[in-house]
């Protein structure tokens, strides 16, 4: 049915070499650590989608890590046509960026309105079942459309001459990275504290009802936060994709696990804690993919997240709440 | 119905979906060649699709809104199976009809059939253990899966290095998961709904990954072969009989599990399982143990799971970590989601319709997964009971006569 | 005679929030006793802690079942554990089990009395058959008394407002309680549920030999009912006593701000 899910990410790239040198050695530990911030922008770009969505319903959106793969796979076919077209690589990279997160708010919004509107306000494990669903069939919506194949995927990312002799400690394709991830952040931060909408999105999280009673537009504010979150992850799946250099119809649900470790960890429902807590996996993955053993990477995430959940729930940033009785 | 404003919204549905799913559907890129195969076609079916299905969807939304009007108003309606269970005249004779087609089955039909017919039944098993956990104590555990590989390595294990036999490896396999499942129960115990989900999710994931990289343990990717089959000792099977003779085997352990399902669900913890899923704090306060009862449903619903996991091991004489993915989790979920959570009934009926219905129609095979998916979201959204809904029995009393409490389960 | 409900000095607090400020209270066997307060004095709070849903910060609680009457302090228990050692509860907003039914409610109740086991329901002996037949004939007996057993094949949600939190009585009278905490009981229902409700009470205490902690906002009821009343504001106790001896004190009646506490 599903062939093993190929790693996510690489490991870096000399572990073999270096496991048996001296393992002090500060330029190793200066890669590994840059390696983990790449990590962990990569984590944020899908966690923060999840926080948000999260945060607004009470919902594993599930669904979310096919909403980067489906963001993936549309700049692949943009930059596919766009290349035979002849186009320039940065121009490419811009618009099949801005094709997939269209595209992918798109997907977002509908999903929302198929498989989780009409269950609103049914018990929470109805709305888990019906995310667990769309997740299954966006897989397999994408794996018969498309193919079972790894594609591979262009580096759009071009590489700045002047700073090739230091892109083996970082590239400037991970520089995109981690500064679009920064600039994400910021935005979406801004959107929440100081907007309309991100006032109202902050009051449907809060109650509901009571936000409804006031005259905020729910349906609204929820499709406005599947779209948002939806773009941000499809940003993440253009960028991804071409820095890892493959893509298939699968990478969405290792992507979209990991991220929900790393909103767990940062404190669901927070937006820094999205990206704290993806830094935060990103690093302690990278080490110990460096230091103890890359076979138990994905071993490694999920033992990470059985703990947070169990020991601290609320995560990082997260307050705990307790039910009324 | 066919009135103009629903002609144009179903119109514009359907082009909305021909915008979303153009890419993805219409063109396919090969970027090392430089190719791009356009499809058109797929954007008729898509458009076509659409079309025809939002006045399904929109026609099923009207009837929901006028279902759940009927029940505000008090007005209870019956499932058909519901009113067959009830009407025993026709309960008793189906019964025995079916038990008579389930032990000509072997007879009958082809080996392949046979075959079928035994995944299928390992599937009710499995979808039985898994209903314990999520249908009765509410507890949605993605991970189930997990007990089913312990199952199925404890006997390739033992029988590789000590030569442990098959009668002797399942009840030892359905120990051990049912252990597996006490030890991974207590962890998430304070962990409710969603969260639990997901920790489950995890574990499943890591004993999957653990036989997959462990390879002095589990001989990992490569997985284990030439696990016997399960024989009767002194006696030489061909591979025929020996299909045949499994298949008595699994549906003797079916009706073994469903026996023990059905006492466990009308008994004392049984009750206790339903009331914590109906409500955890309030359960505890009327004096239940929630640890205690939370453990007890892990444990049950994986000891199934290791059942059926070593009568796989057996029936497949190879087993690998491909085979216990997450997927298979969820497919035992769709078993339980679809046909009813907390009845048995729905777990036979849903394991004919999810393992039987693809296997007898192959050309759409590839098509099984996406339906599957479908089909959750469906249920949810439409008949979140189940296809079997309201099957639930509930104590029915009917009186005290001479201090004897004179009652019958309905 | 020494109180079979003692509470010393008990404090709550969530996080910086002082809920509970020192509160002592005690019930004597066979008493009414009422505990009042504006909204969010901390009364649901009190309930949570003695029946061990939220651990307090300090404090001490002791109980003493009759007969034997034997001290066992409440501190650090689980609640299945109270439940147990006799004390039972209702709840503010009603947490029945809705698709159960009327009967299986009560049942869920007796849970902690029975024995039975897994083997126990699977095999189903002897001992395990008389047990539920004893369990049916004891739950329908707690629906009668309750005056419940027209609805007994209903599912819980099915039930009218009222009847739901007389089923909410009855499943925790179920329990076996020497002292029953009732959150609110007569919230939302009508002046005739509330008398009806006024007549249960005393018939619980009088023929079942239950004494009765409750939480109540309707002063009508409380006034007719209690025996003793403590009044709680702002997590303190700023009163107790008679009825009569309430409804004259000042504090009381500068805690309600010109609430009417007349009777």
């Amino acid at each position: 049915m599903v062939s093993p899910a190929p790693r996510f990410l690489a490991a870096p790239r000399n572990v073999a070499q270096r496991n048996g040198l001296d393992s002090m050695d500060w330029e190793y530990t200066a890669e590994l650590f840059l390696g983990g911030l790449t990590r962990g922008s990569i984590y944020a770009l899908i966690a923060l989608g999840y926080t948000m969505v999260y945060g607004i319903i009470e919902l594993i959106n599930f669904a979310h890590g096919e909403i980067y793969m489906i963001g993936a796979f549309t700049g692949l076919i943009v930059t596919g046509v766009l290349t035979m077209m002849g186009w320039n690589e940065v121009a490419i990279l811009v618009i099949a960026a801005t094709v997939a997160m269209i595209y992918s708010s798109c997907y977002g919004y509908t999903i929302e309105k198929i498989a989780y509107k009409p269950i609103r306000n049914a018990p929470r494990l109805s709305a888990l079942i019906s995310a667990i669903g769309m997740s299954l069939f966006l897989q397999n919506y994408v794996l018969l459309a498309q193919t079972s194949d790894f594609l591979p995927f262009p580096a759009l990312i071009p590489e700045i001459g002047w700073w090739k002799p230091y892109s083996h400690i970082i590239s400037s394709a991970e520089i995109v990275l981690i500064i679009t991830t920064a600039v994400v952040m910021i935005l979406l931060n801004f959107l929440i504290k100081f907007t309309r909408i991100g006032k109202a999105m902050r009051a449907t999280s809060q109650d509901r009802k009571m936000a409804m009673l006031t005259g905020v537009d729910i349906n609204g504010v929820i499709s406005m936060t599947f779209i948002v979150g939806s773009a941000t992850a499809a940003l993440g799946g253009v960028l991804i994709a071409s820095h890892i250099g493959q893509i298939n119809f699968y990478i969405g649900f290792i992507a979209g696990i990991k991220a929900f470790v790393a909103a767990v960890l940062g404190g669901i429902g927070s937006v820094p804690g999205a990206v704290l807590g993806s830094l935060v996996l990103g690093w302690t993955e990278s080490f110990f993919t460096g230091y103890v053993s890359s076979d138990y990477e994905d071993v490694f995430a999920f033992i990470f997240l059985v703990c947070i959940l169990i020991f601290r729930p609320a995560g990082i940033l997260g307050r705990s709440d307790t039910e009324k009785v | 119905m066919l009135t103009f404003t629903e002609i144009k919204r179903s119109f514009l549905v359907s082009v909305w979906f021909m915008f979303l799913t153009f890419p993805i559907m219409v063109i396919r890129v090969n970027t090392i060649e430089n190719v791009v195969i356009w499809r058109w076609k797929n954007m008729l079916f898509v458009g076509a699709g659409s079309f025809v299905l939002s006045f399904v969807w929109r026609f099923l939304m009207r009837r929901k809104e006028v279902g759940s009007k009927d029940a505000e108003a008090g007005g209870t309606s019956k499932s058909i199976f519901q009113r067959f269970m009830e009407e025993k005249r026709l309960y008793y004779p189906a019964l025995g009809a079916i038990s008579v087609i389930v032990v000509l089955f072997p007879l009958v039909f082809s080996m392949y059939q046979v075959n079928i017919m035994i995944s299928g039944l390992t599937y009710v098993m499995l979808g039985l253990g898994l209903n314990i956990v999520i249908g009765l104590a509410g507890l949605l555990d993605l991970g189930y899966v997990a007990f089913y590989a312990v199952g199925a390595y404890a006997y390739a294990l033992l029988n590789y290095h000590f030569g442990v036999s098959f009668w002797i490896a399942l009840p030892i396999g359905a120990g051990l998961a049912a252990l597996f499942g006490i030890i991974l129960g207590f962890p998430v115990l304070r962990l409710r709904g969603d969260y639990l989900a997901i920790v489950t999710l995890g574990f499943g994931e890591i004993i999957r990954l653990i036989l997959e990289n462990w390879n002095e343990f589990s001989f990992g990717p490569s997985g284990i072969a030439n696990i016997p089959r399960p024989a009767i000792p002194g006696i030489e099977f061909t591979l025929h009989q020996n299909t045949i003779f499994i298949y008595y085997l699994v549906v003797l352990l079916v009706v073994f599990t469903i026996f023990v399902v059905n006492r466990l669900q009308d008994s004392r913890i049984g009750r206790a399982w339903i009331a914590l899923r109906e409500d955890e704090v309030a359960c505890q306060a009327m004096g239940i143990d929630k640890t205690k009862t939370k453990l007890t449903a892990f444990a049950l619903g994986a000891t199934w799971a290791g059942m059926a996991g070593v009568v796989f091991a057996g029936k497949t004489t190879f087993i690998n970590p491909a085979s216990f993915t997450i997927w298979e989790s969820v497919m035992i979920l769709c078993i339980v989601v679809l046909g009813g959570m907390g009845s048995i009934l729905g777990v036979v009926v849903g394991a004919g319709f999810l393992i039987l219905i693809p296997e007898y129609f192959r050309a759409f095979s590839e098509y099984r997964m996406l339906a599957f998916g479908a089909a959750l979201i469906l249920m949810m959204v439409f008949r979140p009971g189940g296809i079997v809904s309201g099957m639930r029995k509930t104590y029915q009393f009917e009186g005290i006569e001479n201090g004897e409490a004179s009652d019958k389960k309905a | 005679m020494e109180p079979i409900l003692e509470v010393n000095n008990l404090t709550m607090d969530f996080g910086g929030l002082r809920a509970l400020d020192r509160i002592d209270i005690d019930v004597k066997e066979g008493e009414i006793v009422a505990l009042i307060g504006p909204n969010g004095a901390g009364k649901t709070t009190f309930f949570n802690c003695i029946t061990g849903i939220h651990p307090p910060t300090k404090g001490e609680m002791v109980i003493r079942r009759p007969p034997k009457r034997n001290p066992q302090r409440l501190n650090g228990l689980k609640p299945n554990h109270v439940t147990e050692r006799g004390l039972a509860r209702t709840f503010q907003n009603i947490r029945l089990f809705p698709s159960m039914t009327v009967l299986e409610n009560v049942m869920i109740g007796r849970h902690c009395r029975l024995r039975a086991g897994i083997a126990g329901a699977i095999f189903r002996n002897r001992a395990t058959r008389q047990e539920e037949k004893q369990l049916v004939r004891d739950s329908y007996g707690v629906l009668e008394k309750i005056g419940l057993t027209r609805y007994v094949n209903e599912l819980a949600m099915n039930l009218p407002y009222g009847e739901q939190r007389r089923l909410e009585i009855a499943r925790a009278m179920a329990t076996d309680p020497f002292l029953l905490l009732l959150d609110e009981p007569a919230a939302g229902m009508n002046p005739r549920e509330t008398e009806s409700l006024d007549e249960l009470i005393v018939k619980i205490r009088d023929e079942e030999q239950i004494s009765i902690l409750l939480i109540e906002h309707d002063m009508k009821l409380v006034m007719s009912l209690s025996d003793r009343i403590f009044v709680v504001d702002y997590g303190k106790k700023i009163a107790e006593g008679t009825p009569e001896e309430i409804r004259n004190n000042p504090a009381v009646i500068k805690a309600y701000l010109g609430e009417e506490v007349d009777a």
